[in-house]
């Protein structure tokens, strides 16, 4: 589904990704790891298209089209969605709103008929209900004043509803303590299915505890170095990047 | 030094300009090198839909004379809504008005203000003085529909009674010059003053919102709210100044004034004041100007919203802030549908 083939992004003229390659195939959940400044957060924020995060060679596609030549819009009306390591509050414009206009403007994109205000109304309060999200936080502007966790599962109520390809997950287990983690792993492994691909970025092993991936990678110095199985994770946790940098 | 005594006199050495501290962002001595002909008495003026809408009898001012004689007028003991309106019908042409508004004891009125450019080049000039009586509470909406090369000027001097209500939002779009000017006193105690503002402007117009809110009695109370945003070459002007005086123990004022840039070429200037000579008091004051929130904006673009519509939504829900404060429901829709209207003329 994801496919990226020597990749190359700078940033502000620094080279951040070195030719990194992955493929993910529907239906599979990677992870990549690495260590601060590897260039996982420059990963995400390239892959949604982010300005000045600029791909210099290479490319990515999903399901054969070229994303990079597609503006942050665009990307999201052909299925990708970023979940931010922190969540932006948007004051003003409430919750609700909010994922009205995305998903309508998504629909628009892609040439169907926009969802009316009673169906939409219907759709989002199912969806919050399944994930205990208060009606109540629905009107409050997005994201302002809520707590770390909240943010996180308001990121995952617009998963629900927009109903992406592909989900690119970024640092998701930062700000959460243990409880929250745990609500928010659950409810992510509730979105897992056979036609859509997760890309999970983290630093630590601890989201991996409760998101099992199909597989790992190693993101060091701008590319991919190693590659495998869940135990790689944990092989990880117990002797750290040291190996790879040492390499790199 | 004033629009209204030069228009009187003929002396243009009597406009206020670049010298005028209160006067040195709108700068009319500068512009103006001839005064405009008086304007002609007009018998009709076009319809205003918006305006129409809400239902409510209307006073038209037009060229500074009103339209329909002693037919309409603002009942004093107040309840319900009236509108005014005040339309330049004239190119290059000048004019002066008077229109006074009160409302007596515990009466409750609503007043939407609409200035019209109808033509344009015009320089207007307007007084519109207020009383507010004991217990009595009155909302203002202002409507600041100038021609772009005209000169508008309006004062709104306000006496607040004790117990006294007064809430007004003022809704630009600018003018070659605009300022709208508004002095309120708290004459008597414990009275309540919501003072808001928005400006939106664009190409090469100005406008200036100037308040001076005087607390001369106790438990007084003022909350300001000004947002504006500026594009093109167009120029902002903020000038707040609330006035503490010694005795005016227990007042809680309030002052916010927070703009967006649009464009490099555009111009915001602002000056918050404000002087305080009582001890038991409250007062704050907040002032920003910036650029959209490219964080934000990059947000809603990842969910699937396009540039200009995600532009539109940051700068709406801005500027909303504002317009949510206006507490008459069909006052607030209509503020809401005219700040969309000019956004997306903006744009």
């Amino acid at each position: 589904m994801l496919s990226i083939d020597n990749l190359h992004v700078a940033v502000g003229g620094t080279e951040i990704l070195k030719g990194l390659s992955l493929e993910i195939p529907a239906g599979e959940v990677h992870a990549v790891m690495g260590p601060n400044g590897a260039g996982k957060s420059t990963l995400s924020y390239a892959l949604a298209g982010r300005s000045g995060y600029e791909p210099t060679q290479g490319s990515a596609t999903l399901d054969g089209e070229d994303l990079l030549a597609m503006s942050p819009d665009e990307r999201a009306a052909h299925g990708v969605f970023l979940s931010f390591q922190y969540p932006i509050e948007i004051p003003g414009v409430p919750a609700m709103t909010f994922i009205r206009t995305a998903l309508n403007a998504q629909r628009k994109a892609r040439g169907e008929p926009e969802v009316s205000a009673p169906d939409f109304l219907k759709l989002a309060r199912q969806e919050a209900a399944k994930l205990r999200i208060e009606p109540e936080m629905l009107r409050r502007p997005l994201n302002v004043g809520f707590s770390g966790g909240e943010k996180k599962r308001m990121e995952i109520l617009q998963l629900a509803v927009l109903q992406p390809r592909l989900l690119i997950l970024d640092e998701t287990d930062s700000g959460l303590d243990i409880d929250a983690l745990r609500i928010v792993a659950d409810d992510i492994n509730s979105l897992r299915s056979p036609d859509r691909a997760m890309l999970v970025i983290t630093h630590y092993q601890r989201l991996l505890d409760y998101v099992k991936p199909d597989v790992v990678h190693v993101l060091v110095g701008g590319r991919i170095v190693d590659s495998g199985g869940p135990e790689l994770a944990e092989r990880l946790e117990e002797s750290g990047y040291d190996r790879y940098l040492e390499a790199a | 030094m004033s629009l209204t005594a030069a228009l009187k006199t003929g002396d243009l050495t009597r406009l206020p300009g670049r010298r005028d501290e209160d006067w040195r962002w709108t700068d009319l001595r500068g512009l103006l090198r001839v005064l405009p002909p008086p304007s002609p008495a007009v018998d009709a003026v076009a319809a205003n839909a918006v305006l129409d809408a809400l239902g409510a009898p209307t006073l038209v001012y037009a060229n500074g004379r009103p339209l329909e004689d002693g037919e309409v007028a603002i009942p004093p003991t107040g309840k319900g809504v009236f509108v005014r309106r005040f339309v330049a019908a004239t190119a290059e042409t000048s004019h002066h008005a008077e229109a006074p508004a009160s409302v007596d004891a515990g009466g409750t009125l609503v007043l939407v203000d609409g200035f019209e450019g109808q033509a344009d080049g015009y320089v207007s000039d307007t007084a519109t003085p207020i009383r507010v009586g004991p217990g009595a509470t009155l909302e203002r909406l202002v409507l600041l529909d100038d021609a772009a090369e005209a000169v508008s000027v309006n004062l709104s001097e306000v006496e607040l009674a004790p117990g006294a209500t007064f809430r007004q939002t003022v809704l630009a779009t600018g003018a070659r010059r605009q300022r709208f000017e508004t002095r309120v006193r708290h004459q008597g105690g414990g009275a309540s003053l919501q003072l808001d503002g928005v400006y939106v402007l664009g190409d090469r117009r100005h406008s200036d919102q100037t308040t001076v809110v005087d607390h001369v009695t106790v438990d007084g109370s003022t909350s300001q709210l000004t947002k504006g945003v500026v594009t093109g070459r167009s120029r902002g002007v903020f000038q707040g100044r609330i006035v503490v005086a010694h005795g005016a123990d227990r007042t809680d004022a309030r002052m916010g004034h927070h703009a967006l840039m649009l464009s490099e070429q555009a111009e915001v200037d602002a000056k918050p004041e404000l002087e305080i000579y009582a001890d038991d008091v409250q007062c704050a004051h907040g002032n920003t100007v910036g650029a959209i929130d490219e964080d934000a904006l990059f947000y809603i673009r990842s969910r699937g919203v396009p540039e200009a519509e995600a532009r539109a939504l940051l700068i709406e829900a801005f500027l909303g802030e504002v317009t949510d404060r206006i507490t008459y429901e069909p006052a607030r829709d209509l503020a809401r549908a005219w700040l969309v209207e000019r956004l997306g003329a903006l744009a």
